[in-house]
Formats: structure tokens, C-alpha cells, sequence
């Protein structure tokens, strides 16, 4: 079930690596590159198999793999939030869970009804939900991928023992899901955020940029998710338009066998036109920052009304998916334009509490220290976040441009490949009466 | 009032006229229903059925009927019907045989406007036909066209009326291009008329289009929506097709009733096409009737011709019914997916507009303003799936209903021909008796009565076997003839269909080709 489908474009080429952010250049990627060689699914669970080669002393070996399983990156990423010394990064937002239940209910559905079908149309519909399975499965996957990745491209944050534990310790992380306790604690904790965050979006930064950043940052990451809702929809009414090309397919077959006249095949001919034999998904590369992905070896060309399906996975790749990653972007952006806002609150504040304790003359040090730590953080937070902020910039307009590009030219192929199938199909016929 | 007509010279019997003879009191001798041997039509030209004595000039109330889901349980009987209404009679009554002309239903294939092939399947009077074209002279060319739908009235009591032009250089119209003003009901009533002179003598009247009170009512209350045009554009598309089928048939193309809804200006209305009339009411009852009839009826089928295509048109019937529902599915996305990537497009133009880096944000409005023009694309693909598709197909579902339904008469014309042999069989045996029991007085009147008995069921006998074998006769070309209609309608239409997706896919690559250098243009 695998095909390849203008690979090139999809394939991190070096040029690609040049347009992302500065910080990362050749070197460092041969330093320390992360993948996820393999992926297993189980009842409940995906098992990653993290595949790291590196040239950095750190490690004990260059070259190593570890499984892994989603809590474990969720675990990983949450250390980085919680750490006071990244407030200053985008931290790469954390995967989104595997989630087959839908794909699940589905297949079950399919085998309750078994019966209710012919042998013919059962093979064909589970065929064709074990594709999607396989799609989901691959997006996951890509997913848990990009984030590993984005976080070795980072020059700092590669560097955190959290994250080389993650990638060499071969035994399990111990890392629980949470409970509901805690689950109920991060529901408190994220309110009170957001309720921070409010108070602290009140305060008008005295630099300009920032300003500006947080204005746009809030607009786009409000319209990136209005983007990605209805790009959602699309491309599913998309699939299902395509199924149903499946399906009318599959009847005109059936018409045609079935059929004493000479118009029966004409009915096969269209029909072929229109049936799947097997379902093709694209493959997977929903990263937009863009990782080498699975090749998979290209095939001859499909009948015409596969390619609808194509269609709509590859809108659903390029442009579904790039919403939403930028969504989750956008989101960590904000958050850091958060955390650099609070400490610039709470530096004033410092700055009060420092003045209000000269003028008293009580606990001056004390204040004073307090300050200058504050201070400090500020200073910090808003220099490296200054230059996460321009590299979120190149990085996005890089990433639409690269999809968008790739998302024109495979409407573009599928276009002229399903025009010159109905083409043919219409010579065939036309000649036939 | 079961008076024989001679059969016309020219030779294999007109089918019509016996049957309506002699069906008004034995067609349902076998069945339930007693109310066709009421007393009902005093014309002698009673037609087929189950008629009516209430409903000339009964209430008009407005057209909306309210027995939709009543007449969808027994859709495949809608063509069995037929009503007799008074207005009927001054055509009918004047002429030796309703629906005739000189020439006999026999010419299995219309010449038409391309091509004369005279190659069909079944041929049994190629002979006549040869002479039957000769002596007509023309060239079958006749166009049909319906148009203006034109809301008349108001209220309940509006509805639209819709021209209907003619086209056509056949000499038994008296013009050659002409067009008169008819309303839904009227069409109806065109139907019904033709279907209770021709459906049961096995001539497969095609289907008018169905009644629909919500799409009616929209329109008279006056809602100027999009679904409410939408409404009556389907309608008049399909009542345009309804009447290209029926003129397409040759038989039916002679009928006067025919020519007089094309020709005349004004037609005396038909309201027995109302459900809640005596006549619709009746007709339903009929319809539960026939339904339990043909349950019960077993018949000896000899000729295995016809049981293979009853098969074969139960399994196209299911077939087509399966397809139809996927290509509705189809349309019903595409108008999902057309209002999708609008509300996409609108979005992307918004993200377009907050995008600060210049060449992305213009690159962005250009991907909405693709993704409007494609949603266009996407609706006017949506309106040809099913116009030319989906329309198609749920015709051609009610037209295998109407072939049914021929072979359903079939079957109770063998009906009745096995009850009147059975019933001569019972006469005879009666008869034998009277013979041995041996009374002088009695007997002679009895034996008179039961010789005249005898005799009559004896004509009735070689009637219905000589009705069984025309109206087996008929079905044979019909479906000859069907079948090559079909072919034509459903390679026709689909070219024209796949020729819709060619241009929907050429303006697709258009549009992303224009896009593409702007995606490229990204610094």
C-alpha cells in the first residue's frame, strides 16, 4: 500500500535546511540527528523506536536506538516547560496524542456488518480502513518525529540532559500518564494561566518589537485555527466525495457483469475509471519544518478517481496539516511571549517593591537582589526570545512556501493525470458507438 | 357491454380494444376488490379498471396532494391506474378503437432523427412496418421542449405552468413549430390516460415525474429561495425528459391524446390526478389490490424468454437503485465539500490578511481566491452529477417499475385466461351431468342455457389465450425496444457526464497553474 508520489519535493533537500533558522546549520545537524526508525502499534499504545546518531562526547555510543512511548515525549516536552531556564525558547510544541478510536470503531463497525455484504465489497472497505489506519498511523508517527528533531536543531535546548536521557536511557522512563489528580491540576493551572495571561497581556511593552509581535501573534494564531478548522472540513468532505466515487465505481462494475447488452462494457470501462482497486494514501510528511521521510516506491499510474482520493490526502497533508502544526507554533510562541510579559511584571513589580523598600529603608538587599534577578531574567527571556521570534518568522514563511509549493504542484499532476485518464476513457468510448 | 370489436384489416388484432371490453368485469374476478364490478362507467368504451362514479366534478382543492407516502408503498403500481373522466369520452367515444391511427403498434423501432436501422432483437411484422413507413412518409423528427416555468395564481391555488414546444415536421400535426401553456396536473393527466389505454395491453408507457407537496407548497407560498427554484428547474427538466420518451415511443406518439396535450391551447383539466379525489382514492385502494394479487398469482410460465427478463430487470432494478443512492451521496458532498472550501477560502483570505511577511501574505489571498474559484467549480460539478447522473438514473428506476408493470398485466391476462378455461372446464363437466342425469322437461331449457354457457365461455377462452399471446407478443418488442433506448440514453448520458468532469479538471489545472508562480514568488 505504499507509494511514492513526487518525492523529491518532499525530501528535506539541503537547500530546504537553508532556509530555516540561522541557528541551525550543517554541523550541528551531523552532530546530533534524531528519528524514528520504527513504530509498532499495540492495543492502547504506539511504541516508537527513537534512533539517534551522534557525534557528541555526551553519549556513550554514536550510534543507538531507544522505544519509546507517547507519555515518555509528553513527559520530555512538559520538562521543558517547566524549566525557568527555557522561558526564554518557543519550546517545540509536544505531538498530539495517537488517536486510532475513530479508525477503530470503524473496522469494528465493518466486522459487525460482515455479513451484511458481499465478499467482494467487505474485502475493499476493510482494504480500504486499513489504509486509513496506515495514515493515521504515519502521521503519528512524522509527528512524534518533528517534534524530536525541532528540538535537536535547537541549539540550546539539545543540550538538556532531559532530552539525552530520553533519547539513550534503553530501559523505560517510568513516566505514568497522569492521574486524575494531577489531570485536575493541570486544568487549575492552566486557568489560572490563561487568567494571568490576560492581566499580563494589560501591560504595554515598552519595546516596540514585542508589541508588535504580540498583536500579530494573537490575530494569526486566532485565524490559523479558523484556517485549520475549515481546511479540515474541506479535505474531509473531499474524502468523502471520493469515496463515494468508490462506491459508484464498484456499482458499475457490478452493472456491467451483470448487464446482457453490449452496454455492459461500457459500464466496465467506466467503471474502471472510477474504482479503487486499493486504496492509495500519500505518504506522510506532515512536518513542515521537514525530515526525511519513508520512500516508498512509485507506481504505475491509478485509475482516475483514486486520484480524488489522492486529492484530498495530499490537501490533507500539505494544507491541513501545516494549519495545524503552525497552530501548535503559534501557540508556543504566544506562550513564550507570555512568560517573557510575566517577567516583565513581575521585574516592575520587583522595581516597586525595590523603591517601596529604600523609601522605608527596611529589607533593601533583599529587595535589591530580587531585582536584579528579575532583572536579569528579563533581559534574558527578551534577547533569546527576540531571536525565536525572527526564526519563527523565517521558519513559517519557509514551511507555507514549501507546502504550498508542493501542495500546487501535486493538484497541478493529479489534475492533468485524472484529465487525461477521462480523456482516454472518452476516446475509448466514443470510439466504441 | 362486452361487445367485440372486429379487428382492423391490417391484422394482428388490436389488443386495446378487447381488453377494454371485456376487463372491466373479469380482470379482477380473481382478486379482492369488488369495486370495479360496481357499476361505474356506462360509456361503451369503458377503459380498463376501477372507476369511478364520483369524481367528475368533484372538489378542486388546490393541487398540493397529501398522499405522497401513501402512493411511494405502491409506486410500482402508479402506472396501472387509469381514470375515467368524462372529459375523456368525446375523444375516445368517436373512434372505432381509442388509441388509434392507421397504423398498428408494431414499428419496434422509431426511425430516428440519425439513423434508419431497421436491426432489433424481436421482429415480427417487419413485413408491415416496411409498408407502415411507406405509407407515413416521414422521417421521425419531433423536438420537445419545456420552458418558462410561470407562477400563475396565488396562494393554495397557485401553481406554474410551463410551456411546452413543439418541433416537428411529422404531417399529423397540423404545424410545424408550436406551443401551448400546461400545468403539472395536466402532464399527470396525460399520463394516466395513456397508461389505461396502452399499459395493460403491454406497451410500456414511460413515467411521468412524481408528485411532491413540499416542493409545491414552497412555491406557492412564494418563497423565493434557491431550493424553491431548484425545485421547479428539476421539475421542468424532468417533465422536458418525460415528454421526449413518451413521443419517442411510436405507438403512443399516434395517440390523439397525445397530440391534443401538445397541440390544443386548451385542455379541459384533469383532476383525477388529485390523490384526495374518489378517483385517487380508489386508485389506491387498487394498488393494495394489485399488490396482493400478484402474490397470489402462480403462473405456469412457458416460455422461458420472459422469466430471464423478469430476472434480468429485477437485479438492473436493484443494481440501479444501488448506484442511484451513491451518486445522491456524490452530489450531497460535493455541495458539502463546494460550502467548505468557501468558508476555507474566506478564512485563508483572513489568515492572508494578518500574515506580516508580504510575499506570504499575498501568496495566502491568492490561495483563497483559488479556492473560491474552485468551490464555483465544485457546485456547477455538483449540478451536472446530478442533473445529467442522478436524474437519470431514478428515471430510468421508474421506468423498469413501468416495465413491471407490463409484465405484471401479462400475468393476469394468462389470469384470466386460466379462469375462463377453468370456468369452461366447470360449464362442461355441468353440462355432461345434465346428460346423464336424464329429466326430459327440465333438461332441455337447461341444456340450452348451459350450451349457450358453453359456448360463450369457449369464445372467452380462445379471447384470452388469443390476448395472452398478443399481449406476449407486445412485451417481446417492447423491451426489444426498451432496451435499445436504454443503451443509447445511458452511453449518451455518461459521455456527456465524463465530459463534464474533462472541463471541471482543465479549470482546475488553470487555476493552480496561475498559483503556483505565486507560491514560488515566496521570499
Amino acid at each position: 500500500m505504499m507509494e511514492g508520489l513526487d518525492d523529491g519535493p518532499d525530501f528535506l533537500s539541503e537547500e530546504d535546511r537553508g532556509l530555516k533558522a540561522i541557528n541551525v546549520d550543517l554541523q550541528s545537524d551531523a552532530a546530533l540527528q534524531v528519528d524514528i526508525s520504527d513504530a509498532l502499534s499495540e492495543r492502547d499504545k504506539v511504541k516508537f523506536t527513537v534512533h539517534t546518531k551522534s557525534s557528541l562526547p555526551n553519549f556513550k555510543q554514536n550510534e543507538f536506538s531507544v522505544v519509546r512511548q507517547h507519555e515518555e515525549f509528553i513527559w520530555l516536552h512538559d520538562s521543558f516547560v517547566e524549566n525557568e531556564d527555557y522561558a526564554g525558547y518557543i519550546i517545540p510544541p509536544a505531538p498530539p496524542r495517537p488517536d486510532f478510536d475513530a479508525s477503530r470503531e470503524k473496522l469494528q463497525k465493518l466486522g459487525e456488518g460482515e455479513g451484511s455484504m458481499t465478499k467482494e465489497e467487505f474485502t475493499k472497505m476493510k482494504q480500504e480502513l486499513e489504509a486509513e489506519y496506515l495514515a493515521i498511523f504515519k502521521k503519528t508517527v512524522a509527528m512524534h518525529e518533528v517534534f524530536l528533531c525541532r528540538v535537536a536543531a535547537h541549539p540550546i535546548l539539545r543540550k538538556d540532559l532531559n532530552f539525552h536521557v530520553f533519547l539513550e536511557y534503553n530501559q523505560d522512563l517510568s513516566v505514568r500518564g497522569k492521574n486524575k489528580k494531577e489531570k485536575l491540576e493541570d486544568f487549575f493551572k492552566n486557568m489560572v494561566k490563561s487568567a494571568d495571561g490576560v492581566i499580563v497581556s494589560g501591560v504595554k511593552d515598552v519595546d516596540d518589537f514585542f508589541e508588535h509581535e504580540r498583536t500579530f501573534l494573537l490575530e494569526y494564531h486566532n485565524r490559523v485555527k479558523d484556517a485549520s478548522a475549515k481546511s479540515d472540513r474541506m479535505t474531509r468532505s473531499h474524502k468523502s466525495a471520493a469515496d463515494d466515487y468508490n462506491r459508484i465505481g464498484s456499482s458499475l462494475y457490478a452493472l456491467g457483469t451483470q448487464d446482457s447488452t453490449d452496454i455492459c462494457k461500457f459500464f466496465l470501462k467506466v467503471s474502471e475509471l472510477f474504482d479503487k482497486t486499493r486504496i492509495k494514501k500519500q505518504n506522510i510528511t506532515s512536518n513542515p519544518d521537514a525530515l526525511p521521510h519513508l520512500q516508498l516506491p512509485s507506481e504505475s499510474p491509478p485509475p482516475a478517481m483514486k486520484i480524488e482520493a489522492r486529492v484530498s490526502a495530499d490537501e490533507d497533508l500539505k494544507l491541513s496539516d501545516l494549519l495545524k502544526y503552525y497552530l501548535r507554533e503559534s501557540q508556543a510562541a504566544k506562550d513564550l511571549l507570555y512568560r517573557r510579559s510575566r517577567s516583565l511584571v513581575d521585574y516592575e513589580n520587583a522595581n516597586k517593591a525595590l523603591d517601596k523598600a529604600r523609601a522605608k529603608n527596611k529589607d533593601v538587599l533583599q529587595a535589591e537582589t530580587s531585582q536584579q534577578l528579575c532583572c536579569q531574567k528579563f533581559e534574558k527571556i527578551s534577547e533569546s526570545a527576540k531571536q525565536e521570534l525572527i526564526d519563527f518568522k523565517t521558519r513559517r514563511v519557509a514551511a507555507f512556501r514549501k507546502n504550498l509549493v508542493e501542495l500546487a504542484e501535486l493538484e497541478l499532476k493529479h489534475a492533468k493525470g485524472n484529465l487525461q485518464l477521462l480523456q482516454n476513457c472518452l476516446a475509448v468510448l466514443n470510439g466504441d458507438t | 357491454m362486452a361487445a367485440e370489436r372486429e379487428p382492423p384489416p391490417l391484422g394482428d388484432g388490436r389488443p386495446t380494444d378487447f381488453e377494454e371490453q371485456e376487463d372491466g368485469e373479469d380482470l379482477f374476478t380473481s382478486t379482492v376488490s369488488t369495486l370495479e364490478s360496481s357499476p361505474s362507467s356506462p360509456e361503451p368504451t369503458s377503459l380498463l379498471t376501477e372507476d369511478v362514479s364520483t369524481n367528475s366534478n368533484g372538489p378542486k382543492p388546490a393541487e398540493v396532494v397529501l398522499d405522497d407516502d401513501r402512493e411511494d408503498l405502491f409506486a410500482e403500481a402508479t402506472e396501472e391506474v387509469s381514470l375515467d373522466s368524462p372529459e375523456r369520452e368525446p375523444i375516445l367515444s368517436s373512434e372505432p378503437s381509442p388509441a388509434v391511427t392507421p397504423v398498428t403498434p408494431t414499428t419496434l423501432i422509431a426511425p430516428r432523427i440519425e439513423s434508419k436501422s431497421m436491426s432489433a432483437p424481436v421482429i415480427f411484422d417487419r413485413s408491415r412496418e416496411e409498408i407502415e413507413e411507406e405509407a407515413n412518409g416521414d422521417v421521425f423528427d419531433i423536438e420537445i421542449g419545456v420552458s418558462d416555468p410561470e407562477k400563475v395564481g396565488d396562494g393554495m391555488n397557485a401553481y406554474m405552468a410551463y410551456r411546452v414546444t413543439t418541433k416537428t415536421s411529422l404531417s399529423m400535426f397540423s404545424k410545424s413549430e408550436f406551443s401551448v401553456k400546461r400545468r403539472f396536473s395536466d402532464f399527470l393527466g396525460l399520463h394516466s390516460k395513456l397508461a389505461s389505454k396502452y399499459l395493460h395491453v403491454g406497451y410500456i408507457v414511460p413515467p411521468a415525474p412524481e408528485k411532491s407537496i413540499v416542493g409545491m407548497t414552497k412555491v406557492k407560498v412564494g418563497k423565493e429561495d434557491s431550493s424553491s427554484t431548484e425545485f421547479v428547474e428539476k421539475r421542468r427538466a424532468a417533465l422536458e425528459r418525460y415528454l421526449q420518451r413518451t413521443v419517442k415511443h411510436p405507438t403512443l406518439l399516434q395517440d390523439p391524446d397525445l397530440r391534443q396535450f401538445l397541440e390544443s391551447s386548451e385542455l379541459p383539466r384533469a383532476v383525477n390526478t388529485q390523490a384526495l379525489s374518489g378517483a385517487g382514492i380508489l386508485r389506491m385502494v387498487n394498488k393494495a389490490a394489485d399488490a396482493v394479487n400478484k402474490m397470489t398469482i402462480k403462473m405456469n410460465e412457458s416460455d422461458a424468454w420472459f422469466e430471464e427478463k423478469q430476472q434480468q430487470f429485477e437485479n438492473l432494478d436493484q443494481q440501479l437503485r444501488k448506484l442511484h443512492a451513491s451518486v445522491e451521496a456524490l452530489v450531497c458532498h460535493r455541495k458539502e465539500l463546494s460550502a467548505n472550501t468557501a468558508a476555507f477560502a474566506k478564512s485563508a483570505a483572513m489568515l492572508g490578511n494578518s500574515e506580516d511577511h508580504t510575499a506570504l501574505s499575498r501568496a495566502l489571498s491568492q490561495l483563497a481566491e483559488v479556492e473560491e474559484k474552485i468551490d464555483q467549480l465544485h457546485q456547477e460539478q455538483a449540478f451536472a452529477d446530478f442533473y445529467m447522473f442522478s436524474e437519470l438514473l431514478s428515471d430510468y428506476i421508474r421506468l423498469i417499475a413501468a416495465v413491471k408493470g407490463v409484465f405484471d398485466h401479462r400475468m393476469k391476462c394468462w389470469q384470466k385466461w386460466e379462469d375462463a378455461q377453468i370456468t369452461l372446464l366447470k360449464k362442461r363437466e355441468t353440462e355432461a351431468k345434465m346428460m346423464l342425469a336424464n329429466k326430459p322437461d327440465k333438461i332441455q331449457q337447461a341444456k340450452n342455457e348451459i350450451r349457450e354457457e358453453i359456448e360463450e365461455w369457449e369464445a372467452k377462452v380462445q379471447q384470452g389465450e388469443r390476448d395472452f399471446e398478443q399481449i406476449s407478443k407486445t412485451i417481446r418488442k417492447e423491451v426489444g425496444r426498451f432496451e435499445k433506448e436504454r443503451v443509447k440514453d445511458f452511453k449518451t448520458v455518461i459521455i456527456k457526464y465524463l465530459e463534464s468532469l474533462v472541463q471541471t479538471q482543465q479549470q482546475l489545472i488553470k487555476y493552480w497553474e496561475a498559483f503556483l508562480p505565486e507560491a514560488k514568488a515566496i521570499a
